[in-house]
């Protein structure tokens, strides 16, 4: 049943109605075209509406419906190499229905109605099910099984259930109450969806990319953060991610950023391969575009839209890692909507409420048990854009407070190109000791006596650095200056990593392994012929040195390694010869 | 639907609050008519049963509690036309320059419609623009969003007018298209450019806008977007490649915070409203390509950053929207180095797609990556020299502190005709990294070097291998 109110103010994105009588996030229908709106505030008789369209031109006294209905996402097969706006709305569907420029009053709903998709029921008539468990399965794409799973909030018997191609909206069967069941259910986005419980994350999310998997490892089911200053890489490193991680399903959210990032994965991802299957990367993710551009409100939604995607497909057993690029850009969408309200602002004008805003977004990651049964993670990495690089902004410091690894962005290191350009003296990873026991399983038992050498020499080289800029490199001591060459190596080497080389760009865990092995090794052999008695110099010039610099650019790395550290044992003898 | 009101109840700076109206539609446009018959346009910021708060784009000045408010039902548009290019017009879309109106083929709305990301080719074809640091470093490609970060006095309008007179799209025939709108520069200034284009033939292929130092600031909300929105329907309806040059980025943005603080909103950081960031990328996001459609538009604004700060919201907030920046170094102009762009805080973010083979040469990237790294490493060293003195310094160390004065003086430093193409820019490169010992260049695939470096060049052609080095040029006692 519609309610019929009528608008009382515009201003901007923000409406005030009279006359109807909406629940808090309610959507409603606001003005003659019908624009989508949010219900964010109510004021006595006034309800306060943000609207996810263009309000140029909308009159007071036009009318308002509510929709009964709070703000909600189509979970169901097909969501999969979409691309959507911040309210699910497909963006080639909008290409279609107004064109190349974003119009207004144009709906479109999430998942395409008119496909059939062949499903298999996994359960009988007579069965007993309840929320979150799995009908059955749709081939979704290539290699991913989308399992149907009755609604979170449903339970009862089944009392039948039919093979065959449905399309979303069709019944494939009915609970013994009468309960239809489909293909799709709805879910408001700003609500968690329901787990049976949370468990703690064990398993590192592979990324290949050495400074991540080997300084600074983040969890499948973790929490991650990567503020920097624009021009430090940010959205490089979050495509990185979107790219080359091992999570199962991706949710990429372009959140008030740039329409040309958006258009280069739409083009890049269909091509690429996920290095595990051998499939393109697009029939494993999600995008959602809410660009700088479009409606702020729209933005604003943008990231519970995608998380609750993301909770959806770890609701049926998979590990999903959602990016969020940029949360700033979120923060401040809150903030624009926020001083519209003439809301007491906090901190640099951001609502009173952004840190618990923050907090709830995390704490929808996790690794967790689903109601099906199954295991599966939500991994969320949300990239933060302070002010002037300023890392003490309250957006930054909020989700310092919430997430496990912080990867800090450094405009110093980016300026002299040092990609990634991550401090490894600020950065952190709480998941520290955690993966021991996996790495000693699938990597190697020196693992991690490797990496933490690696961080201590990084260390020690930080402090040389600081005597080296009193008195200059040549007044060290020589095991002092072979110190800090070993250390530049393993920056260069090692951590530094073009994302646009096709070998360099992804780089499997066992041989991150071999590459850091290899250089640390050649660094025991440098410290034992300095020991014997051959001068820095000459170690420092030796050509296996400069060969390992670029092992990182060969497709072929055991070939590289085998060769060049076969040429350092030649070397070496042959400076201990002398 | 023009009825008028005469219940203006306060007039606060720009602003003017109306009551006892009929619905008027948010983001409408208004006229007002004062007692000399003179007319003023504003636009409704605030609509609401009780009252309409309204923006006046010319100042307020004349305004009283009798002056009659007209709204017009409808947004504000600019009447677009083929027959713009070659005319001047004020910061709010009148004739200046004596010519009659333009004969509208269409009437677009100015705030223009966010282009879907799904619409949207990535940009990649290469611009040339002769200037090495740029071509070389921080390539442009068409449709890209590329602003100028300079500071007061520094060259950035002749660089500006260099790009606009050098670039092309190798082995295409248009030509650019110009976009030209001045946003509260001086008088000196817009003449400068207006005699550049004159002077070069420019001017016929060219729509220019004028808001002057002396015109209402509020103008200046107007006159980016009815620069773009000009830009567009070149670009969208005519084909055409369009360049567009807003200049000054920092002029918008005080005015942006002029009427913030008229509305007494909420201020971001230091004065600048929240809203900001919005706002510019309406602005800055109306750059691209769109699939299936043959002209595009390409930014290359000027911003002056106040205090010379890049971390000032002004620039801070663009180079977060924009795609790079190209930013200017007083330190060099003092030096006497011309363009005086500092390569190091610069960034082209559409590069990569814009370079490589077929596009520019293979060996691109990696020579623009190791100029980068020897660069920022020769800098430092500055630094370290000031305090142990050159002697204290590694063989290594003294090459790449040599590298760095050899770079800006040559691959920086070039003259404001001179117009490099790519094979040369990407030559001196090498020629330059050739001073640095060859296992240096750690950024370089073995195969580029062979192929490219001078000595092996040199090697494979039978010649002599090239000189030395320069030698010891004198050390510069400029720290940072
Ligand atoms: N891992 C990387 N490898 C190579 N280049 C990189 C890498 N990370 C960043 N860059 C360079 O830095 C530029 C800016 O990165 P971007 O991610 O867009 O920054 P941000 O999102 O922080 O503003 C990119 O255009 C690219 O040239
Ligand atoms: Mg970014």
């Amino acid at each position: 049943m519609e309610v019929k109110g009528e608008i009382y103010r515009v201003s901007g994105p923000v409406v005030t109605a009279i006359g109807i009588n909406a629940r808090m996030y309610d959507v409603v229908k606001v003005g003659d075209d019908g624009l989508m709106g949010e219900v964010i505030g109510i004021e006595s008789e006034k309800t306060i509406i943000q609207v996810y369209e263009d309000t140029s031109s909308v009159k007071p006294g036009e009318p308002v419906i509510d929709t009964g209905m709070p703000l909600s996402v189509e979970l169901g097969p097909g969501l999969l190499e979409s691309i959507y706006d911040g309210i699910q709305r497909p963006l080639p569907v909008l290409v279609e229905k107004m064109g190349d420029f974003i119009q207004r009053g144009v709906s479109a709903s999430g998942l395409d109605h008119d496909k059939k998709w062949a499903f298999k029921p996994l359960v009988n008539k007579g069965e007993k099910v309840s929320g979150g468990d799995i009908l059955g399965s749709v081939q979704e794409t290539e290699n991913i099984e989308h399992r149907i799973l009755v609604p979170p909030l449903v339970s009862g018997v089944i009392d039948e259930i039919d093979a065959g191609t449905f399309t979303v909206d069709d019944v494939i069967g009915q609970l013994s109450d009468g309960t239809e069941l489909k293909l799709m259910h709805y879910w408001p986005v700003r609500l968690p969806r329901p787990v049976t419980e949370k468990l703690r994350p064990t398993i590192p999310l592979i990324t290949g990319q050495r400074i991540f998997d080997g300084l600074f490892p983040l969890a499948k089911g973790g929490t991650a953060a990567i503020p920097g200053p624009f021009g430090s890489g940010k959205t490089v490193m979050q495509q990185q991610l979107a790219k080359w991680s091992d999570a199962e399903i991706v949710v990429y959210i372009g959140c008030g950023e740039r329409g040309n990032e958006m258009a280069d994965v739409l083009n890049e991802f269909p091509l690429l391969e996920d290095p595990k299957t051998g499939r393109p990367l697009m029939e494993r993710t999600v995008l959602i575009a809410n660009t700088s551009n479009m409606p702020v409100a729209a933005r604003e939604a943008s990231v519970y839209t995608g998380i609750t995607i993301a909770e959806y497909y770890r609701d049926m057993g998979y590990d999903v890692s959602l990016m969020a690029d940029s949360t700033s850009r979120w923060a401040e969408a809150m903030r624009e909507i926020s001083s519209r309200l003439e809301e007491m602002p906090g901190e640099e004008g951001y609502p009173a409420y952004l840190a618990a805003k923050l907090a709830e977004f995390y704490e929808r990651a996790g690794r967790a048990r689903a109601l099906c049964g199954r295991d599966g993670s939500v991994t969320v990495i949300g990239a933060v854009s302070p002010p002037g690089g300023d890392f003490s902004e309250p957006v930054t410091q909020n989700t310092l407070r919430i997430v496990k690894v912080f990867w800090a962005l450094d405009a110093k290191l980016a300026q002299r190109r040092h990609f990634p350009a991550i401090n490894w003296l600020t950065s952190y990873s709480l998941y520290g000791r955690v993966f021991d026991e996996w790495y000693e399983k699938n990597i190697s038992p020196e693992w991690t006596k490797l990496r933490g050498d690696a961080m201590n020499l990084l260390q020690v080289e930080a402090e040389l650095q600081d005597i080296v800029q009193l008195v200059g490199s040549d007044a060290l001591p020589e095991d002092q200056q072979l110190t800090l060459e070993v250390a530049r190596m393993v920056r260069e080497y090692f951590l530094q990593q073009n994302a646009y080389h096709e070998v360099d760009s992804y780089c499997p865990m066992k041989n991150q392994y071999k590459m850091l092995k290899a250089i640390l090794t050649w660094g025991e052999k440098a410290v034992a012929a300095l020991e014997s008695g051959v001068p820095v110099a000459d170690i420092l010039s030796l050509e296996s040195k400069d060969t390992l610099a670029k092992v990182r650019f060969e497709a072929d790395l055991d070939a590289a390694l085998d060769t060049v550290m076969k040429k350092a044992d030649l070397e070496f003898a042959g400076l201990r010869g002398e | 639907m023009t009825k008028e009101y005469k219940t203006i109840r306060d007039v606060s700076g720009p602003l003017i609050f109306v009551e006892k109206t009929e619905p008027v539609g948010y983001a409408e446009l208004v006229n007002v008519t004062l007692d000399d018959g003179s007319v003023k346009r504003g636009q409704v910021l605030d609509t609401s049963k009780d009252m309409v708060v309204v923006q006046i784009f010319e100042g307020t000045g004349g305004l009283n509690r009798g002056s009659g408010v007209r709204f017009t039902g409808e947004t504000i548009k600019l009447p677009v036309s083929q027959d713009m290019l070659g005319r001047i017009l004020s910061g709010s879309g009148e004739p200046l320059d004596g010519g009659p109106r333009i004969v509208p083929e269409d009437r677009w709305d100015i705030t223009g419609a966010a282009i879907n990301p799904y619409s949207r080719n990535p940009p990649a074809e290469f611009i040339q623009t002769g200037i090495s640091t740029i071509d070389g470093m921080n390539t442009l490609v068409r449709g890209q969003k590329l602003p100028i970060f300079s500071g007061s006095g520094l060259p950035h309008n002749e660089i500006a007018l260099q790009i606009a007179r050098q670039a092309k799209v190798l082995g295409a025939e248009e030509e650019f298209s110009v976009v030209f709108a001045a946003m509260g520069i001086t008088n000196e200034e817009a003449q400068h450019f207006m005699h550049d284009f004159e002077r070069t033939g420019a001017l016929e292929r060219a729509v220019v806008f004028m808001n002057l130092a002396d015109d209402p600031a509020v103008e200046r909300l107007i006159t980016p977007r009815l620069a773009l929105t000009a830009a567009e329907y070149l670009a969208y309806e005519h084909d055409m490649h369009v360049l567009v040059i807003l200049t000054d980025i920092t002029n918008y943005c005080e005015a942006l915070r002029q009427m913030g603080a008229a509305r007494e909103e909420v201020p971001g950081r230091r004065g600048y409203p929240g809203y900001m960031y919005t706002d510019l990328a309406s602005n800055y996001e109306r750059a691209g390509v769109i699939k299936g459609r043959k002209g595009s538009v390409t930014q290359f604004s000027i911003l002056s950053m106040p205090g010379d700060d890049i971390t000032h919201p002004i620039p801070d907030l663009s180079g977060y929207i924009t795609e790079g920046q190209i930013v200017i170094s007083r330190e060099l102009h003092m030096k006497g180095i011309y363009p005086p762009v500092n390569v190091l805080p610069s960034l082209s973010r559409l590069m990569n797609s814009g370079i490589g083979p077929g596009r520019t040469r293979e060996d691109h990237k990696a020579v623009s990556d190791q100029l980068y790294a020897a660069y920022a490493e020769g800098k430092d060293l500055r630094g370290l020299v000031a305090i142990v003195g050159k002697e204290a310094l590694s063989e290594r160390d003294r090459k790449f502190l040599e590298f760095a004065d050899l770079f800006e003086d040559r691959f920086v430093r070039q003259g404001m005709e001179e117009d490099r193409s790519i094979e040369e820019t990407l030559d001196l490169g090498w020629e330059l990294l050739s001073s640095l010992p060859e296992a240096q260049l750690t950024r370089i695939d073995n195969k580029f070097i062979e192929k490219y470096h001078p000595a092996h060049r040199g090697k494979a052609r039978g010649e002599a291998p090239p000189r030395e080095s320069t030698g010891d040029a004198e050390a510069e006692a400029t720290a940072e």
